[in-house]
């Protein structure tokens, strides 16, 4: 008999005042217990609308049910054929706009907890089961993958199942792209994300750490050396101003830098670790999605008293995930909303003493279907702050584009690719991920990593 | 890892390492650098490729001991490896085409100066080299700079050895005394940098400085590294280190240079030693 519950069962998370100083997981996770009462809430809907909302398409219904019937392994299996990186997924996808927003469960109170349930599964899979070797047999094929962000992992993934030789070059001393050096360990444990990197090494991926392609080898020069194949996915690193004035105070960071600085080089530990950051007693956050929520919760953790969002919307427009903007809320992140900075304020000596902001109101829809802010004149404020952390947005990185001649991009910077396989305008090339679509999510890049490897193992086969 | 091959003292605080990188060495030029990481939670920092070997695959470091990591890496020998070595970043110098340049190296300038100066002469250009240090026991790279230049000055600030004064003396003199430099190459702290890129705005000399601020990735990623160069923002990590002298707003770059200044040296001292 179904769970009729309306809500989801709760799940276990730590309180907001003992995490907001720490950078351990926020979230602890189902119980075993927990985990099978939430899986007796799906309904087994024969026409399953959730899988619809997934980009990958997880097998849902049929993975919940395992789950309902204790059988946790068969449910992890059954994640596994659509789905790369579950664990990751289960942590960070935004679920409310993904599989959970057609939930019918969601029709009358809150839809069934997918994205829990696929964490506990992953959870209980990297506890409890050690992964059989693969026996698999190489085809002595190279194809080499430009950065190790979700995009590159899964395309090396799949294609190493597929018996190719495959090695990931990435421009950072570590694997893993945005979940190693953006998301915070807080949100994501770097150990998880390690885990699947290690197990990509045991099937034969080879990663080779320090490489800038473009600049030590160029594509064609990965061409000449037995590559036979290459897949893009260097991700939308480069970041966006706002182009006012102050920017370049002491003081002002990119998200980027902030994050990088913690998360990669474990600021959050300094001087235990070489490298520092500054944060001051009173923090700026500027944009709303789930970078600006990881930099304002990081600036709380490390010390600030005060952490702003400054967004210029209002909190239904807000880009982040419903549960991450929960959470900043709870461990005491102050939201100016409809509220625009226009100026950051110094002292003498170069260092942000204040920010001015102008107060916004919502007007006509515009081109992205949210309601267009529009400033209200004579309403500007100061607030006073040391630190500013600009989070408006990343592009692509220009780098590979310079290198790479023929390869042909949008004029914003995104590599221009055939969606039903990611073939770019270079025979043999393909791309995926942030790197085409700019700044999006992780399931999208896995996907977009995904049908890449089939393509390319199409286009060597052939 | 990324083996030291060789180690070189060249003055109290200055080191100079050849290290096996032989995919940097194929492709380094005049004006990259690479950034390093000693060891596991270490800081990375950039250093500029001083010198390269292609067929040995060494890439040449010279660097200043100033702080945590360079102290790190000092004490690193001949032998021992370096964890991270990631390069060759950074677009490379221009260089083609002078008749005859100038080439100023401030202190650890000297340095980083020297691959271009040796590159402006293998390519057929007449090279004046201008080298300046506080004082005589700092002196560096003045038999190598004179190697590769038809005319080669050292100065001191103490006058304790060559010429008394700063490297802006000689050069306004060799420009008075009619020397039609189509080239100045200025590198070294930027106050001195922005000194030479006034006089030379003076005289409608062009001028190529090498930008140093504080570098994370090294990739265009971070915008740390960002510099104002006829009012827009560049990166130096991707579109430098060098840039048109004229065109930098050297004030900007001085405070932004200073940012973790108290931070690192209190922290330096909490860990007590020095
Ligand atoms: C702070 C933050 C929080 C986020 N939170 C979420 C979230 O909660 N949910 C969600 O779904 N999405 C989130 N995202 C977005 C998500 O992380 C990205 O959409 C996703 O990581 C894109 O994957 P990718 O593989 O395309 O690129 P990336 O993860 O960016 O990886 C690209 C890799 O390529 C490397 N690289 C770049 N250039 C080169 C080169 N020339 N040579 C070699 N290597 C190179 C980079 O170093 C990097 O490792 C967040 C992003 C950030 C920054
Ligand atoms: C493109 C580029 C090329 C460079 N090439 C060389 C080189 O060939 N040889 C060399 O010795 N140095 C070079 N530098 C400077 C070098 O990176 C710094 O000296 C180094 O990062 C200091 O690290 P640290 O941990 O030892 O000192 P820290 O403890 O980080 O700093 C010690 C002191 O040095 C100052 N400092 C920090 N970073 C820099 C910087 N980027 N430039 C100047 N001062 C800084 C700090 O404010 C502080 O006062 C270069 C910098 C750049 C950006
Ligand atoms: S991968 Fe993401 S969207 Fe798909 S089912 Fe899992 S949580 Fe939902
Ligand atoms: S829509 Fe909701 S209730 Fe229906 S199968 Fe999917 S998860 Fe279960
Ligand atoms: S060092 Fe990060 S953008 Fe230049």
């Amino acid at each position: 008999m179904a769970n009729m519950s309306l809500k989801k069962v709760e799940i276990n998370t730590r309180d907001p005042e003992e995490r907001n100083k720490d950078f351990k997981e926020v979230v602890l996770g189902y119980t075993e217990e927990q985990a099978m009462e939430e899986a007796e809430r799906c309904l087994q809907c024969k026409h399953k609308p959730c899988v619809k909302g997934c980009p990958v398409h997880v097998k849902i219904p049929e993975f919940i049910k395992l789950v309902a019937e204790g059988d946790f392994e068969g449910a992890y299996q059954k994640i596994k054929e659509t789905n790369s990186l579950p664990a990751v997924c289960g942590r960070v996808c935004p679920q409310e706009t993904q599989c959970e927003e057609l939930c019918v469960r969601g029709i009358k109170g809150e839809p069934v907890a997918i994205g829990r349930l696929e964490r506990f599964v992953a959870d209980w899979h990297m506890k409890n089961i050690e992964d059989k070797k693969l026996n698999i047999k190489s085809n002595n094929k190279k194809v080499a993958i430009i950065g190790s962000g979700p995009a590159g992992l899964s395309c090396a993934g799949d294609l190493a199942k597929l018996g190719y030789k495959v090695t990931i070059f990435e421009a950072f001393h570590v694997a893993g792209g945005v979940l190693m050096y953006g998301i915070p360990e807080f949100r994501l444990p770097k150990a998880i994300v390690q885990k699947e990197i290690d197990s990509l090494k045991e099937m034969g991926v080879e990663i080779d750490t320090n490489m800038v392609i473009g600049r030590v080898f160029s594509i064609n020069e990965l061409k000449d050396k037995g590559y036979e194949a290459v897949f893009i996915g260097t991700g939308a690193g480069l970041p966006s101003f706002m182009g006012i004035p102050g920017e370049n105070y002491n003081g002002v960071y990119t998200a980027n830098e902030f994050l990088t600085r913690i998360n990669l080089m474990k600021a959050y530990k300094f001087p235990e670790s070489d490298t520092p950051v500054y944060v001051g007693k009173k923090v700026a956050v500027f944009g709303g999605g789930n970078v600006a929520m990881d930099a304002a919760r990081s600036a709380k953790r490390l010390g600030a008293e005060d952490v702003y969002i400054v967004y210029r919307r209002s909190e239904e427009e807000m880009p982040a995930r419903v549960e991450e903007v929960h959470h900043a809320k709870e461990e005491g992140i102050i939201f100016k909303l409809l509220s625009n900075p226009t100026r950051i304020l110094g002292t003498e000596d170069g260092w942000v003493r204040a920010i001015e902001c102008i107060d916004m109101e919502l007007g006509e829809p515009d081109a992205s279907g949210r309601r267009r802010p529009i400033p209200i004149e004579g309403s500007e404020k100061e607030i006073e702050v040391e630190t500013v952390v600009i989070a408006i947005g990343q592009s692509p990185n220009p780098l590979i584009k310079a290198t790479t001649e023929g390869l042909e991009t949008h004029s914003w910077g995104g590599i221009i690719v055939d969606e039903a396989t990611g073939a770019t305008s270079i025979p043999g090339v393909y791309a995926g991920g942030d790197a085409v679509t700019g700044a999006a999510t992780v399931i999208l890049a896995m996907g977009a990593g995904k049908t890449a490897a089939n393509a390319i193992d199409e286009y060597l086969t052939k | 890892m990324y083996k030291i091959i060789r180690k070189r003292i060249l003055n109290s605080s200055v080191k100079s390492m050849d290290i096996l990188a032989p995919k940097i060495a194929k492709k380094a030029e005049p004006g990259q650098f690479i950034i390093l990481r000693v060891r596991e939670d270490g800081e990375r920092i950039p250093l500029t490729i001083a010198d390269y070997d292609r067929e040995e695959g060494t890439v040449t470091i010279t660097f200043q001991e100033v702080g945590k990591t360079t102290m790190l890496l000092g004490n690193l020998e001949e032998g021992d490896n370096i964890l991270d070595f990631v390069g060759p970043l950074g677009v490379p110098t221009n260089l083609e085409g002078y008749k005859k340049v100038a080439v100023i190296g401030g202190g650890l300038g000297a340095a980083i100066a020297y691959p271009q100066a040796k590159k402006i002469h293998s390519l057929g250009g007449e090279v004046h080299t201008i080298i300046g240090f506080r004082n005589k026991d700092i002196v560096i790279l003045e038999e190598e700079m004179k190697a590769v230049s038809s005319k080669s000055f050292v100065t001191t600030d103490d006058g304790s050895y060559g010429k008394k004064g700063f490297v802006t003396d000689i050069l306004k003199q060799l420009i008075d005394e009619g020397n039609d430099y189509d080239l100045v190459v200025a590198i070294g702290p930027l106050i001195m940098m922005k000194v030479v890129s006034d006089l030379t705005r003076e005289y409608g000399i062009k001028t190529i400085v090498s930008m140093n601020p504080i570098m994370i990735d090294g990739t265009g990623m971070c915008g740390g590294c960002r510099v104002t160069v006829g009012g827009e923002v560049k990166f130096a990590c991707v579109d430098g280190p060098d840039f048109d002298g004229h065109l930098i707003d050297f004030d900007e770059a001085m405070r932004r240079q200073g940012m973790y200044k108290e931070k690192e040296h209190k922290c330096r001292i909490g860990l007590g030693g020095n």
